[in-house]
């Protein structure tokens, strides 16, 4: 669907000259969710607005929807805009407009006749659930509500791709989850590819499918999100995933605080993938005579299966103990012997 | 009509309230024609110091710089002394320099630079972001002129047409005394130079009231219009 080669932007200031997007190659596929994620500076937002050419590139190719963007006339290039949808992080909705409006406002430029406008515009509320509302200015809503107007706006023209420039970034983590679910269910419904850029593995992790990492202008990793987060190999792509799945105490100090209490032994369990923890803690308190504690843990659900760490504390037999360990492997469940008064258990470790 | 003018009398016998009414008029044709005229070239002229600046739709620094030029000069200048300069430019497009009509060009050419500054004031206060926007979904130039900044910037543009209309009345004073009538021209001739201070008195009083209620309309437009 969108294909980037050898894509260079760079930018003449004062300072000399900056470049923002550094010869990069990059393939979308149709119906994918595919993120960009960076810090501050790394190019993301300059990527992005070089897909529909807000930026025109210095040099390489951009080719969405079948159509080489940097090629077009300027008519040609106006109706190409009408196929991609974008929404961004400020919202920026007519705030002389009401919602209705603001939502038709791409019709408009379309010349859509009204009567069809006003069709479309009622699905389009009702998609991304703000009946009520059509009638309100912007100034009345809230930033997750905004933020809906944004993308019924985007979608107005039945766009092939949508852009999402740090959709979620001035939005609290609730309204942040409720844009993502309706992206997720957008995507779902209309099977619309989706590129978004953002600074939070919180995103990547929830609604996208592939993910690439960017870095002065590069992208130095990219994959399938489950698999990026299994095995990250850059430095930065593990602060990255850190992000998400460290719980808010290091491994350091639950030692600490398992050698205190006289806890016998101490397992961190990494889920990479479909299997759900619930089942196999379950699972295992059934099938061996051990006693297990939940003690500390962070799961997530990507959109390709959970992942996280959970520590548990265990108590019973050693044989037992070393059987149910076995058992947890077969799960496909990575485990690790975090802290154990026994010797052979931490050997066992390093064995499988 | 007499009747006003019996009981009023009593109050200013010095005063010939046909006269007062006549400048009135003559004050207020000035002023809202001059106005729209300024309001349609202001507009114009403030899009194209707006547009043409650095990174905007139609960049482009010597339409830019001409235009700045021309806007200051106008603007500096004061207008007792354009309307002076503009004596030969004024008979060549109304074909007389006596009159309310004779006012226009000058007024016209006095206010608009002031308003067009306002215009691209008002215009630079809309969010870039906006624009963006705007374009991403493939408006055209025009589309985007007419449908975005226009509206977008319409009570700052109410609001500076409110401040150019009380400036423009205080023109058509001065325009009096080139003889082109209206108030200004009957507290000066009549008022000043006749020393009858009751018809300054009464002018003034008129003049104010005149700007009282372009203020007051102005600023409920504004209002109105503002869903900030
Ligand atoms: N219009 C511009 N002019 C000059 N430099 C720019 C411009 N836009 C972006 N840059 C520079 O390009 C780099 C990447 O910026 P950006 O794409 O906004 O990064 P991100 O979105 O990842 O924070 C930065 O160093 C920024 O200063
Ligand atoms: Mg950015």
């Amino acid at each position: 669907m969108i294909s980037l080669s050898k894509l260079v932007k760079t930018f003449q200031t004062r300072d000399g000259q900056v470049t923002a997007v550094d010869h990069i190659d990059l393939k979308i596929d149709k119906g994918e969710i595919f993120g960009v994620i960076g810090y501050s500076g790394a190019g993301k937002s300059t990527l992005i607005r070089l897909l529909n050419m807000l930026e025109t590139p210095s040099s390489g190719d951009v080719v969405v929807a079948g159509k080489n963007m940097n090629k077009l006339k300027k008519k040609e290039l106006r109706e190409a805009r009408q196929e991609i949808g974008m929404i961004f992080q400020h919202f920026n909705l007519l705030w002389s407009r009401t919602v209705r409006e603001n939502i038709a406002f791409p019709l408009e430029i379309k010349g859509v006749p009204k009567e069809e406008r006003m069709k479309k515009v009622d699905e389009l509320i009702r998609l991304v659930g703000l009946d009520g509302r059509g009638e309100s200015y912007p100034s009345q809503l809230s930033g997750g509500q905004k933020q809906r107007v944004g993308i019924a706006r985007a979608l107005a023209n039945n766009p092939k791709v949508l852009l999402c420039d740090e959709a979620t970034s001035a939005l609290d983590p609730k309204t942040t989850d409720s844009i993502l679910d309706l992206l997720v269910d957008i995507n779902e419904k209309l099977g619309l590819t989706i590129v978004l850029i953002t600074h939070e593995m919180h995103v990547i992790r929830k609604i996208c499918h592939r993910v690439a990492v960017m870095e002065n202008g590069t992208i130095v990793e990219q994959g399938n999100v489950l698999d990026v987060f299994r095995r990250p190999q850059q430095e930065m792509t593990k602060e990255f995933v850190k992000q998400v799945t460290e719980p808010e105490e290091t491994k350091e100090a639950i030692k600490h605080l398992f050698e205190q209490d006289g806890i016998s032994h101490v397992l961190q369990l990494t889920f990479v993938g479909g299997e759900a923890e619930k089942p196999l803690i379950t699972n295992l308190i059934r099938s061996f005579n051990i006693t297990v504690n939940i003690m500390q843990g962070k799961i997530s659900q990507t959109q390709n299966g959970s992942y996280g760490s959970l520590f548990i504390s265990v108590d019973g037999e050693l044989s037992e103990i070393e059987r149910a360990i076995e058992f947890i492997h077969k799960q496909k469940v990575e485990v690790e012997v975090i802290h154990s008064e026994s010797n052979r258990l931490n050997h066992d470790l390093v064995l499988s | 009509m007499s009747q006003i003018v019996l009981t009023t009398t009593w109050f200013f016998p010095n005063v010939n309230w046909d006269n007062i009414w006549n400048a009135t008029k003559e004050t207020l044709y000035m002023t809202s024609v001059s106005l729209l005229l300024t309001f349609i070239f202001g507009i114009m002229l403030g899009l194209i110091l707006f547009l043409t600046d650095r990174g905007n739709l139609w960049e482009n620094k010597i339409i830019q710089g001409v235009t700045a030029a021309f806007v200051n000069v106008f603007r500096s200048i004061p207008f007792i002394i354009l309307i002076v300069l503009l004596i030969p430019f004024t008979t060549f497009i109304v074909g007389s320099m006596f009159g309310p009509s004779a006012a226009l060009p000058s007024l016209v050419i006095g206010a608009a630079p002031f308003y067009a500054r306002m215009v691209q004031i008002a215009l630079r206060e809309i969010d870039k972001g906006v624009i963006e926007a705007s374009k991403s979904m493939g408006a055209s130039n025009m589309q985007i002129i007419f449908k975005v900044l226009l509206p977008e910037s319409m009570p700052a543009l109410i609001s500076a047409i409110t401040v150019t209309a009380i400036a423009l009345v205080g023109f058509t004073a001065m325009a009096g005394v080139i003889g082109a009538g209206g108030l200004g021209d009957l507290a000066f001739r009549h008022g000043f130079q006749r020393s009858n201070n009751e018809v300054t008195f009464v002018a003034t009083v008129v003049v104010l009231l005149i700007v009282f209620i372009m203020q007051i309309i102005g600023d409920r437009l504004t209002n109105i219009l503002d869903k900030r």
